[in-house]
């Protein structure tokens, strides 16, 4: 039966995920994005919260939660709000996590799910993203060709947050012109881990560019064993994620414009008591609440294991407009003071522009 | 539970009004369309029929907005001549005693066809409802009331089939301003009431929309809904008014159901149309990969989805017995402007077939438009939702 009310576990969730984005991101985010770097300490903190352990069953070591795209989605929206970079980076391991957890084989989840039950923040990462033009992640450009008891790749990837820290990556690669998923151990032979990347926004968010040079590793680090991943429920649920951010960083800087506006006065009257303002803020509103409940629709699809990608790639096609036009109007909203630093408007603009080059980079 | 699985009396009720309209509503549309104030006798005389088996039960739910997206998306004036209180029942609902209630509509369902309206607009005021001009001067144990109404929806049918009603509203005090503003109910074919005249419009033409005149126009004293006391002291005191914008808060919705039945049925066409020439929308295709027309067809199906979701929360709201006067003007004006945009994209897409009254696409693009008007245009709705998220009233924000 049809409902928008949250169960009251969600509801705890979430706001334990509120209080920490208030409490404790936004004291820090501008220093991260100035720094390119976040605190260990934060990320500490949040870990022991165990939002990505939770859903690990007991015999893996962890508490045995259901997994829900739907909870995913609503701890996303909470921390987003707080800030991007520092969610990104929360959420990290679990692009490596989850789909050990749905689609890994036996083997692999005994092997990897229990690091993730640790105290200790477990960097673990995904690369998908290729640093060229046209990009599909569909259409690989990295490799994976069977080669005896093992496999080889080849190819390059980008955007692939805490590549350098990282134990394992999860890297998708074209084996037969199919994406499928492989697991790099670190120091494998073959992996290269660049440079840390200069991007225009989410600059506290270490990212970096790795190559893969006739990296062999063995048949057992396919993704799913034999039977393989499936790539396309991946690439919905983390449509869904990113769709879920975009949705509480357009909240933040709904709020911060909105609240802006009722206190700048000019005229005589704040500038909220125009129309020209104030329809900005509706439009805001109305479509920031069109994308959150887009985004349930598709995360509950995804929750029934049912086919969701014509739900998923709507909402972040919508999530991705949405999230420029809130961003570029509470800069606008602010005038010449959104344009500076020392307000976060300008900083929610860049890594609002990222939302559309971050496939794969969030999951739920 | 966040949850968007439709019950099976839900399903049902969508299979069952799509199976109706598309036997009854499409294959008269273009007709009624071109032959304005006719009436189609058939369709009202059926659908009367039908009243009691459910298949177009309307009330104010999530289950009725899904019948009357499916209704409309069959054909949006037909829906509109569909018997039963409409507005008229939805403003008891909304503000009268449940004596009223039982007095007015409980046997509405009985005899011969009924329609009931709502008369709010005049000549000189639209969305301003507060400038209301219309009187009511209590005299006795009856109330007289004077004045023009305009754009009366199921004016005509209300005002002259035998057991229908009009709620009109006027003032009874203008020195008290909105304070002074009330509804009253007047049975058809009450003395001093006419039927003045019918619009000719863009769209939706099937739909009787009217002029109604009370000329000294007597109603007995209980026909009056809400408090008659008029609190002139107390700005605060403006139930009456209050009243009038508590039944927008469940009819608003109820227009927004509308517009994506209309929106859907341009989309659908789209769609089929583009099968037909083996054309298929890929979903989850990077963005730069997409032809301009798969964007466009993305676009107007996610406009619609969101539309949608923003029509269903209102209406769960609702339900939930939770204010819903912000999420119903998110809804109204959304789906207002989305089918607008998605029903005028449709006929433009479809070059000739689009534009040719062959087909019914540009006939949906015209009925579209009136969802953006009626019940509160795009921009009034932008106004209460502006004013609601910046916590500012009428006098903040003009």
């Amino acid at each position: 039966m049809i409902s928008f009310s949250p169960t009251e576990e969600q509801q705890m969730i979430v706001s334990m995920a509120k209080q920490f984005a208030n409490d404790e991101m936004r004291k820090i985010y501008r220093q991260c994005d100035e720094n390119g770097e976040i605190p260990d300490s934060v990320i500490d903190t949040v870990w022991k919260m165990g939002l990505t352990s939770s859903s690990i069953p007991e015999e893996y070591g962890g508490p045995g939660g259901e997994h829900s795209a739907i909870t995913g989605s609503l701890i996303a929206e909470e921390l987003a709000w707080g800030d991007l970079s520092i969610t990104m980076h929360i959420l990290c391991p679990a692009l490596f996590a989850y789909p050990v957890l749905e689609m890994g084989a036996e083997t692999q989840k005994k092997k990897y799910l229990p690091l993730f039950c640790d105290e200790k923040y477990k960097a673990a990462t995904a690369a998908l993203i290729e640093p060229r033009f046209g990009f599909d992640p569909y259409s690989l450009s990295t490799t994976a060709r069977p080669d005896g008891d093992g496999y080889v790749l080849n190819g390059e990837k980008c955007y692939v947050p805490l590549a350098a820290e990282a134990d394992l990556l999860l890297v998708y690669a074209a084996e037969n012109g199919s994406s499928q998923g492989f697991i790099i151990e670190k120091g494998t032979k073959g992996l290269e881990i660049g440079e840390q990347e200069k991007n225009m926004g989410i600059r506290a968010l270490a990212t970096y560019e790795i190559s893969l040079k006739n990296c062999r590793i063995p048949k057992e680090n396919r993704l799913g064993g034999e039977k393989g991943c499936d790539f396309n429920r991946i690439m919905n649920c983390s449509r869904v994620a990113l769709s879920a951010m975009a949705t509480g960083l357009a909240k933040a800087a709904f709020e911060y414009s909105r609240d802006y506006a009722k206190e700048r006065v000019a005229f005589g009257e704040p500038i909220a008591s125009r129309q020209a303002i104030a329809f900005m803020l509706a439009e805001m509103a109305i479509e920031i609440d069109a994308t959150r409940l887009m985004t349930w629709e598709a995360a509950w699809k995804l929750d029934r294991k049912g086919e969701a990608t014509k739900e998923a790639s709507l909402v972040k096609a919508y999530a991705d407009d949405m999230v420029m036009m809130v961003t570029d109007r509470a800069v606008q909203i602010l005038g010449g003071h959104g344009y500076v630093r020392e307000h976060p408007v300008e900083l929610w603009l860049r890594n609002g522009r990222g939302f559309v080059t971050f496939d794969g980079m969030a999951i739920v | 539970m966040i949850d968007f699985e439709l019950t099976p009396e839900q399903k049902e009720a969508i299979r069952i009004a799509h199976e109706f309209v598309e036997e009854l509503f499409r294959p008269i549309s273009r007709y009624y369309d071109e032959h304005e104030h006719e009436s189609p006798q058939e369709l009202i005389d059926r659908a009367w029929a039908e009243r009691n088996k459910n298949t177009l039960a309307l009330g104010l739910d999530v289950t009725a907005s899904l019948r009357i997206e499916e209704l409309c998306w069959g054909d949006a004036g037909l829906f509109l001549c569909v018997p039963g209180p409409g507005l008229g029942g939805a403003a008891i609902f909304a503000s009268g005693t449940k004596e009223q209630m039982q007095r007015f509509l409980g046997s509405f369902n009985e005899g011969e066809p009924k329609w009931g309206a709502m008369a709010m607009t005049e000549p000189g005021c639209g969305s301003d409802t507060s400038a209301i001009s219309a009187t009511a001067v209590h005299d006795g144990a009856e109330w007289v009331l004077n004045g023009e109404k305009i754009f009366v929806t199921w004016g005509k049918r209300a005002a002259e089939n035998p057991g229908g009603l009009v709620v009109v509203w006027a003032t009874v005090d203008k020195s008290a301003g909105r304070a002074g503003m009330k509804s009253f109910v007047v049975p058809a074919g009450t003395p001093g009431m006419r039927m003045e005249k019918l619009e000719k419009k863009l769209g939706i033409r099937a739909s009787d929309t009217a002029t109604l005149i009370f000329d000294n126009c007597r109603i007995p004293f209980e026909n009056i809904l809400g408090n008659p006391e008029v609190k002139k002291v107390d700005k605060s005191q403006t139930k009456g008014f209050k009243g009038a914008m508590a039944t927008f808060d469940a009819t608003r919705p109820i227009v927004a159901a509308m517009a994506i039945g209309v929106g859907r049925a341009a989309l659908d066409f789209v769609k089929e149309t583009l099968e037909k020439e083996g054309i298929t929308i890929r979903y989850g295709v990077p963005k730069q990969k997409l032809t301009a027309l798969e964007r466009d067809v993305i676009e107007m199906e996610a406009n619609y989805k969101a539309a949608k979701l923003l029509t269903l929360r209102s209406l769960w709201m609702m339900g939930q017995l939770q204010p819903n006067n912000l999420e119903a003007s998110m809804a109204k004006a959304k789906a207002g402007l989305a089918v607008t945009k998605i029903t005028q994209k449709a006929v433009e897409i479809m070059g000739p077939l689009g534009y040719s009254r062959k087909y019914l696409l540009e006939k949906w693009m015209r009925d579209a438009k009136i969802n953006d008007i009626f019940e509160g245009t795009g921009q009034i709705n932008m106004l209460i939702v502006a004013r609601r998220v910046l916590d500012y009233s009428r006098d903040q924000l003009k």
